[in-house]
C-alpha cells in the first residue's frame, strides 16, 4: 500500500512526531512504500537542526532526519508554517536576508500543494495531530 | 479527483487550527478536488459572523470563508448538535452552512478518501 503521514504535534512537548515516525518504521517494515511525509503547523520545528536534547533523551529531530535519509523519504517541510517559526532552508535565509539556515538534512521545504498531491497519489493519508 | 474531508473543531482565534485547516481546504480547491468542509464542536464559532479579533492582535483570517464560493467548495456543513450546544443558529453565521447530523457526519467520512481533522 502507498501510504502519506502528515504530522501537525510539536515535537518536543507532544508524542505525535514520534507517534509517526514508529508508524513510518513499522509501515516500511510491513512492505508498504511511503509516498511522502509532510509536516504542517508546529510540527514544521522537527526540521530545526538546532535542537539540543538532554543526553539521557532521544533527540526525535535527528532521528527523523536519519530515517529520511536513510530511506531516501520525500518529507515536505509546509514552507507557511515554516517561516513563522524560523525553520529556514539556505534559498530562504538569504531571500528573507536571515543572519543563518538552520533546516536539517533529508527536508526539503514547500508547499501546501505538495500534501493535496500527496494525497491523490497515496492510498492511505495518516495525520497525527496535536 | 478524491473527496477531502476537513474537520474543523478549534474555537477561531486560541490557535492557528482555523486558518490550517481553511488554509488546507482552498489548496484542495485550487487543485480540484471534491472537498466536503465541516465545521463541529468549538469549531462552528468560526462560522460566527462579526469577529472583531483586532483587539487580541490576531487577524481575521475567516473573512477569507466568503471566498469559498469562489474557489469551488459547495460542500460547507456545520454539525447540528455543536450549533444546539451554543445556541447558535444559521442567524449567526457568516455563511450559509447546511446542518448535517452525527450520522450523516459519518456516512461523508465512510465515503471521503482522506479525512483531515484540525
Amino acid at each position: 500500500m502507498i501510504i502519506s503521514v502528515m504530522v501537525t504535534g510539536t515535537p518536543a512537548s507532544q508524542q505525535s512526531a514520534q507517534s509517526a515516525l514508529s508508524f513510518c518504521a513499522a509501515a516500511l517494515g510491513d512492505g508498504h512504500s511511503i509516498y511522502r511525509v509532510f509536516f504542517y503547523e508546529d510540527a514544521v520545528l522537527i526540521g530545526s537542526s538546532l535542537t539540543v536534547t538532554p543526553q539521557d533523551e532521544r533527540n526525535l529531530n535527528a532521528a527523523w532526519s536519519e530515517f529520511i535519509q536513510q530511506h531516501q523519504l520525500d518529507a515536505v517541510i509546509c514552507v507557511a508554517s515554516a517561516l513563522k517559526r524560523g525553520i529556514l532552508d539556505a534559498g530562504e535565509a538569504v531571500r528573507y536576508q536571515k543572519p543563518a539556515a538552520n533546516l536539517a538534512a533529508g527536508f526539503d521545504i514547500s508547499g501546501l500543494g505538495q500534501w493535496v498531491d500527496a494525497c491523490l497519489n497515496s492510498d492511505r493519508v495518516v495525520s497525527f495531530g496535536a | 479527483m478524491k473527496t477531502l474531508t476537513f474537520l474543523a473543531r478549534q474555537a477561531p482565534f486560541g490557535s492557528s487550527s482555523a486558518k490550517a485547516c481553511l488554509d488546507m481546504v482552498l489548496a484542495s480547491a485550487v487543485f480540484e478536488q471534491q472537498v466536503n468542509y465541516v465545521f463541529l464542536d468549538d469549531g462552528v464559532w468560526q462560522l460566527v459572523r462579526g469577529h472583531a479579533p483586532d483587539g487580541i492582535g490576531a487577524k481575521n483570517t475567516l473573512a477569507a470563508l466568503q471566498a469559498l464560493e469562489l474557489y469551488g467548495v459547495d460542500n460547507v456543513y456545520a454539525l447540528d448538535e455543536s450549533m444546539t450546544e451554543r445556541q447558535l443558529t444559521q442567524a449567526h453565521l457568516q455563511i450559509p452552512v447546511r446542518l448535517c447530523t452525527p450520522a450523516e457526519l459519518g456516512a461523508m467520512i465512510n465515503a471521503s478518501d482522506v479525512v483531515t481533522a484540525l
